[in-house]
């Protein structure tokens, strides 16, 4: 079917739903799938030292997941192939009954933001930023890419966002939570300038192999502890932007947490706030409270939604958070996937539950 | 309570599972080792399509170390989000009084006394010599 | 007028040791000849975790003229237990000791540190209590540190920095908590680090104040360690008390865990209950800092959150600044929860404090 046919097939399909799915996980099948677009010497390292972390292993996760894939079981392409790899089986599976207009892609492999050898890890972005292009947001224009970046490197970084900047097929720059050093500080901030510049957010989704474990007593045994610990790594983000003064550096720049969860962002910002009044001699460049720049700058996609033991006590997070800051997300196809016709397991007024689903996501990156 | 002939004995191999639809609902239907099991096929958490699940025997444990496959327990585990539901009660394993998968009680019937009815059989012609799965709904 | 905190149990003080030559006596003559060789008794043992001179460290009414805060036991009889009407303060001292990368080294500092709270604190003010300062560099060492002092009641837990070399529900520190639970101690976890990783996933923040907010979480961690490796499975009548660990992250931090565990369970199957009850039974909260929400209800609502009225235990944190004059007990604090969180939590959690101080605080009750 042409481009024109699945638009219209997408259009026709879609139920009361209308949602902006701001995760979504396209996969390849191996990093040679890059190769159009690396040169020979890249395309040749893959095979001989390839992926070079900081983790004993070097080609997966350090803690093994509980799917195969990370994936729903159900969300393997009956033709092969890994889940999210084939754009027919994820448009029939996912983008068309499930009401989704537009899709924000997080490709998670390879991770070049987290090669040790630079120039490797921004090949591999590079080339992972036109494969994005190639494979899925010239094939579906619902479909919009994260431009990845080797954060590490500014000036490498910064020349990926001046290329792909003025491209409305890229809506955000991607970084990962887990960098060498916490992102707020000055030697990342050429990148912010250049996102700021463009008009870019920077999508921080749960991510980076950077040689410091989860917690600060080192890597948990299990994957359940890991998992969980995303949190942390997105609360380390947010203080570390709020307390280093990015936010008054760059008053145009917007964060946007993905696959972070969000229940834990009141009480961050009650912490913040609480010490800040006592030791803002620290940190004088910091001119306003913590809690003002968090709620002015931050966003937080709602997969894997929270599910309090008493579920009304999701409205009291939006209502602290502010309704405005929730975007929907699938996480499609991973294991923890949120199905937009379920995802609120209490009932939420019409007009709020519109604006998590497209409203927030639309104002926030443009598209409308 | 009506019986409904959902599939002919043999049509499911050991392992395999059927969508099939009883009064117009969708229910996952298994064959775990020769034996069947019927749920309606809506996970209660999520909405997720149960028959994509999987049979698992759930992992017991002494302490802190020590894991040990169930000898005698099923679980039907969700394909997303992996939860699991006893295969006879369909108690959710993690909240097993208050969360359950609806379950079906299915038979094996042959298809001599099947012919004899009452059942509604909505898509199936019955043979005599064949053996049936009947669900009660 | 007498304050709610009347006959309270106070779960959180800091004593301060004024430097290494105060310690001097309390080691045996090799410790006490290389100390004073190698010039150690002249290092300024400060640690990372908590500046001496930052406003966090010591509120300004509550520094003594000379020395560091928490260092002049008068004072801290004046400020901490006679201003809020204490019947028991418990002391928790954070020391170098912890910090040490050689362990024999680590263990001879914590012998004299105790010895030290048991002969210029325990001894000479029969209000305070204190918590047992181990060598977690090695737990046999830690464990021989505990025998050394479990005979005296007067010593009522077992103190470790959240931040230490692993995950502390790691198997590798079970002799401790063995120890701890044969002996009626709770494990006190601390917020603070010994700092052998970074404070954040993200690396190691430029301020202090970063680093301190980031300790919440790190005992956050702590939790999912210790109810993820089973450590309450195989030590069911042991408790930990998370101390200056903040608490209005808890909700948030049980959901997920509950939400996690539903989905992969099979992992740590020794988890037969949802995570949160497991918290729930096992698991305290020292009150400050509160980290309190800004709006009237909010914290009511956040307690009510937390799903059970016995997690908090009343504490100053004396002498940190975590709140100003008197107000020890957040104002938002329901009524209803005062005896709970200022005496009773703090009894049924410290089963050492003595049967004297439960009869002394509830004849002066009624």
């Amino acid at each position: 079917m042409t481009t024109e046919l699945r638009e219209r097939h997408g259009a026709t399909a879609e139920t009361r739903l209308s949602v902006i799915d701001c995760d979504i996980h396209p996969t390849m099948g191996s990093l040679s799938d890059l190769n159009p677009w690396l040169a020979k010497r890249w395309q040749q390292h893959i095979v001989t030292y390839g992926e070079f972390v900081r983790q004993g292993l070097s080609k997966t996760l350090s803690h093994p997941r509980m799917q195969p894939a990370v994936s729903r079981a159900d969300a393997w392409p009956p033709n092969g192939g890994l889940p999210g790899s084939h754009l027919p089986f994820m448009q029939e599976q996912h983008l068309d009954p499930n009401g989704v207009v537009y899709g924000v892609l997080q490709p998670l492999r390879p991770n070049g933001n987290s090669q040790r050898n630079l120039e490797f890890g921004a090949a591999l972005s590079s080339a992972l930023n036109e494969w994005q292009l190639e494979t899925w947001t010239r094939r579906d224009k619902r479909l919009k890419g994260s431009i990845a970046v080797t954060q590490e490197w500014p000036e490498a970084a910064i020349k990926e966002i001046e290329r792909h900047a003025g491209n409305r097929d890229f809506i955000q720059v991607s970084l990962p939570p887990r960098s060498d050093e916490p992102l707020g500080r000055r030697r990342y901030w050429p990148i912010y300038r250049a996102a700021a510049e463009a008009g870019l957010p920077i999508g921080l989704h749960v991510s980076g192999v950077n040689g410091h474990s989860s917690t600060a007593s080192g890597a948990p045994s299990f994957y359940i502890e890991e998992h969980h610990n995303n949190v942390q790594s997105m609360q380390g983000v947010v203080t570390s932007f709020v307390l280093e003064g990015v936010f008054e550096e760059f008053p145009t720049l917007k964060l946007v947490l993905i696959e972070g969860g969000f229940a834990w962002v009141p009480a961050l910002a009650w912490r913040l706030d609480a010490h800040w009044a006592k030791m803002r001699n620290e940190v004088p460049h910091v001119k306003r409270p913590p809690s003002d720049y968090i709620r002015e700058h931050i966003w937080y996609t709602t997969q894997p939604i929270e599910e309090p033991e008493k579920p009304e006590h999701l409205i009291d997070l939006f209502e602290w958070i502010g309704w405005d800051r929730l975007l929907f997300s699938t996480d499609y196809p991973h294991w923890d996937f949120d199905d937009p016709h379920t995802v609120f397991k209490i009932r939420i007024p019409e007009a709020r539950k519109r604006q998590i689903f497209r409203g927030n996501a639309e104002r926030l990156y443009g598209l409308g | 309570m009506d019986r409904h002939v959902v599939a002919a004995v043999g049509e499911i191999a050991p392992g395999g599972s059927k969508l099939v639809t009883v009064k117009g609902r969708p229910i996952a239907l298994f064959n775990v080792g020769g034996e069947y099991f019927a749920f309606f096929n809506t996970c209660p958490h999520a909405g997720a399509s149960l028959c994509g699940g999987t049979i698992v025997r759930p992992v017991e444990s002494s302490g802190p170390g020590n894991y040990r496959l169930a000898q005698d327990r099923a679980m039907l585990r969700c394909p997303w989000h992996g939860w699991q539901f006893d295969l006879r009660s369909g108690e959710a394993w993690c909240d097993p009084e208050t969360l359950k998968a609806r379950n079906y009680h299915v038979a094996v019937a042959p298809g001599s006394d099947l012919v004899k009815g009452p059942y509604v059989a909505e898509t199936f012609p019955v043979a005599v010599e064949r053996d049936y799965i009947v669900i009660e709904i | 007028m007498s304050l709610p905190t009347q006959n309270a149990i106070d779960c959180d003080l800091h004593p301060a040791v004024p430097g290494v030559k105060t310690l001097l006596p309390y080691f045996d003559e090799y410790w006490r000849d290389a100390i004073v060789n190698r010039g150690i008794d002249r290092l300024n043992l400060d640690i990372t975790s908590y500046p001496p001179g930052a406003p966090l460290s010591g509120r300004a009414d509550w520094r003594p003229a000379r020395g560091n805060p928490g260092s002049d036991l008068d004072l801290l009889r004046r400020q901490a237990l006679d201003t809020f009407g204490t019947g028991c303060g418990i002391l928790n001292c954070l020391h170098a000791a912890q910090m040490f990368h050689g362990e024999d080294m680590a263990a001879a500092f914590c012998r004299a540190v105790n010895d030290w709270l048991a002969k210029e604190w325990l001894e000479r003010e029969p209000r305070l209590r204190a918590s047992i300062v181990v060598p977690t560099q090695n737990p046999e060492l830690a464990v021989e540190e505990i025998e050394r002092r479990a005979a005296d009641r007067r010593f009522v837990q077992v103190l470790m920095l959240a931040g230490d070399e692993m995950p502390l529900g790691r198997r590798h520190y079970w002799p401790i908590y063995a120890a701890a639970e044969r002996h009626g101690l709770p494990l006190g976890i601390h917020a603070g680090s010994l700092y052998r990783h970074a404070p954040t996933p993200g690396g190691w923040p430029s301020y202090y104040l970063e680093d301190y907010v980031s300790y919440a979480a790190g005992l956050e961690s702590t939790l999912l360690s210790l109810i993820a490796e089973g450590v309450f499975v195989k030590f069911p009548r042991l408790k930990a008390v998370f101390i200056e660990s903040g608490f209005t992250w808890l909700p948030a931090c049980l959901w997920r865990f509950n939400k996690t565990w539903r989905g992969v369970r099979s992992e740590i199957p020794w988890v037969d209950r949802p995570p949160a009850e497991v918290v729930r039974d096992h698991i305290r909260f020292t009150l400050q800092p509160v980290d309190a929400p800004p709006n009237p209800g909010q914290l009511e609502r956040v307690i009510e959150q937390m799903g059970s009225d016995e997690l908090l235990l009343f504490s100053t944190d004396y002498p940190h600044w975590q709140f100003e004059g008197e107000a020890a007990l957040p104002a938002e604090l329901p009524r209803h929860l005062w005896r709970k969180i200022l005496i009773d939590n703090p009894l049924d959690t410290y089963p050492r404090l003595s049967e004297a101080a439960r009869q002394a605080s509830e004849e002066r009750l009624s």
